[in-house]
């Protein structure tokens, strides 16, 4: 695993708020408070995070991809990105980004696409929808909650004529992005367990959530 | 927090099997469809038509579609977006799903051959006709933020209010309204990822027939597209008729251009069983 690389002189480990690890293949939920920086880290490379948010006291405002790609006139996540909500409200902003390649068209795997990408022999193997409905029923939440995620780390380039295939991650171990939060959220992350495609290198890792308070 | 790592057979073997169906994927398949369907529209029989609905333009509509019924979406004048919404009329959780339905296919564009999925890799709909080839999965519709900064000063209506309507009146709510598809909006991304409207809206008598694989609640807003290039509010009628489509033979051409569209249909044989 990698060393931590600093963003500001504001923002160090040892005075991070919160730290978390997410196991390969596992999910995670927390409230990151408006105001505060979340970086996630794609801490071995070449893994795809799934990720959603929920207003944190109204889950039925919640990230838009189709709103998120709308206002920014472009398809991919990247550098000062507005993380949108279905009610038109910025929910969080991309800060930071040492990768410079995240998705938000191709949505999270389950084990129902999996059966339809890959062959029927997939379908009993861990996804991240199965990650999702766990994470947002201990919050209330059910299937219809989950709509489609962003996939920080995840390399979908989509050609001119339509053309969409996921391709090798071009993130190195320690890669992160940092997003400040416009309100408070509820993340709810899916360290994606998919080995039927190259968005892990084939070989889900362990990534880590660090969380600070506002600089001001 | 270790790691450890899975072996490089293993690795190798899965990256070989995924490299065999994205070749598949983009190199067969678009071989295999046929092209946008010829102008002008066939008539409909009308012995099939079920019901016909003139939806005017900035307006939403929806209906119950069942499975082997069939919607024709026909622009009448031209230039008009019609944004799509589909539930599971049996369990509502289930809806249209264009990540998937992308993703799946390995294309965001759509057109005559292609499948739209729900969330349960199951489709939902088949593109039996589509003369346009022009549609957008990934922008979504109009907002009254948005209308607002593209008509200041005018009363306009728009996608997402219309597809509250449609939602809230079927007995759902805001959480159940998914991402959309809209018809008849020619969106491309640069090399670069952002997007453009690229050549003609449509031409007047564009149609796309939707045959429907399942029980369902279907949801419609004719609004114009955000990034269409007409500074005017100025939608244009939809005429949407609902048809019994005719049966698909064993060489359907939905059921069987590509690998997925077939994986897709013996999902939903499972569920209709």
């Amino acid at each position: 695993m990698s060393d931590f690389i600093q963003t500001s002189p504001a923002r160090s480990l040892q005075n991070a708020t919160q730290e978390h690890f997410i196991a390969a293949e596992a999910p995670w939920s927390g409230i990151v408070r408006k105001g505060q920086t979340i970086r996630i880290e794609d801490s071995y490379g070449q893994q795809a995070i799934d990720t959603l948010f929920y207003r944190a006291d109204d889950f039925s405002e919640r990230y838009s991809n189709q709103d998120t790609m709308r206002m920014q006139g472009a398809a991919y996540i990247g550098i000062d990105t507005k993380i949108m909500s279905n009610e038109g409200n910025v929910m969080l902003t991309m800060t930071a980004d040492s990768c410079g390649r995240h998705d938000t068209s191709a949505g999270a795997c389950s084990c129902e696409s999996n059966t339809v990408r890959f062959g029927h022999g997939t379908k009993y193997l861990h996804a991240c929808r199965d990650n999702f409905v766990l994470e947002v029923s201990k919050h209330g939440m059910g299937k219809r909650d989950i709509v489609p995620n962003i996939n920080f780390f995840m390399n979908v380039p989509i050609k001119p004529n339509g053309e969409m295939t996921i391709v090798d991650g071009i993130s190195a171990p320690g890669d992160y992005v940092e997003l400040v939060a416009e309100m408070d959220v509820l993340c709810v992350i899916s360290n994606c367990p998919q080995i039927n495609n190259p968005c892990n290198g084939f070989d889900p890792t362990p990534v880590r959530v660090l969380i600070w308070d506002g600089e001001d | 927090m270790m790691h450890v790592r899975r072996s490089p057979q293993e690795i190798a073997a899965n990256r070989a099997r995924y490299e065999e169906h994205q070749k598949k994927g983009l190199e067969f398949a678009p071989k295999a469809l046929p092209g946008p369907s010829r102008l002008p529209a066939p008539a409909i029989d009308a012995a099939a038509i079920i019901h016909q609905e003139i939806v005017p333009g900035g307006w939403y509509w929806s209906t119950r579609l069942l499975r082997g019924e069939a919607i024709r979406i026909d622009q009448g004048e031209g230039n008009s977006t019609v944004a799509l919404a589909a539930w599971n009329a049996e369990d509502t959780s289930e809806r249209i799903n264009l990540v998937d339905t992308a993703k799946v296919q390995w294309t965001t564009a759509l057109g005559k051959g292609r499948v739209i999925f729900s969330d349960m890799g199951r489709v939902m709909f088949s593109m039996i006709e589509d003369s346009s080839g022009a549609h957008d999965c990934l922008m979504g519709g109009s907002t009254a933020a948005s209308n607002a900064a593209k008509y200041p000063g005018e009363k306009t209506r728009n996608t997402r209010d219309n597809l509250i309507l449609v939602a809230v009146k079927l007995g759902l709510d805001r959480r159940d309204i998914p991402g959309i598809l809209n018809l008849f909006a020619p969106v491309r991304l640069s090399e670069g990822g952002s997007f453009g409207w690229l050549g003609k809206r449509s031409n007047s008598g564009d149609y796309v027939d939707l045959r429907a694989e399942m029980d369902m609640l279907v949801g419609f807003s004719t609004c114009p597209h955000p990034l269409d290039p007409d500074p005017t509010y100025q939608p244009k009628p939809v005429v949407i008729t609902r048809y019994k489509a005719a049966l698909p033979l064993a060489d359907d051409l939905c059921r069987t251009a590509t690998a997925e569209a077939a994986r897709g249909f013996e999902n939903n044989a499972l569920m209709q069983a």
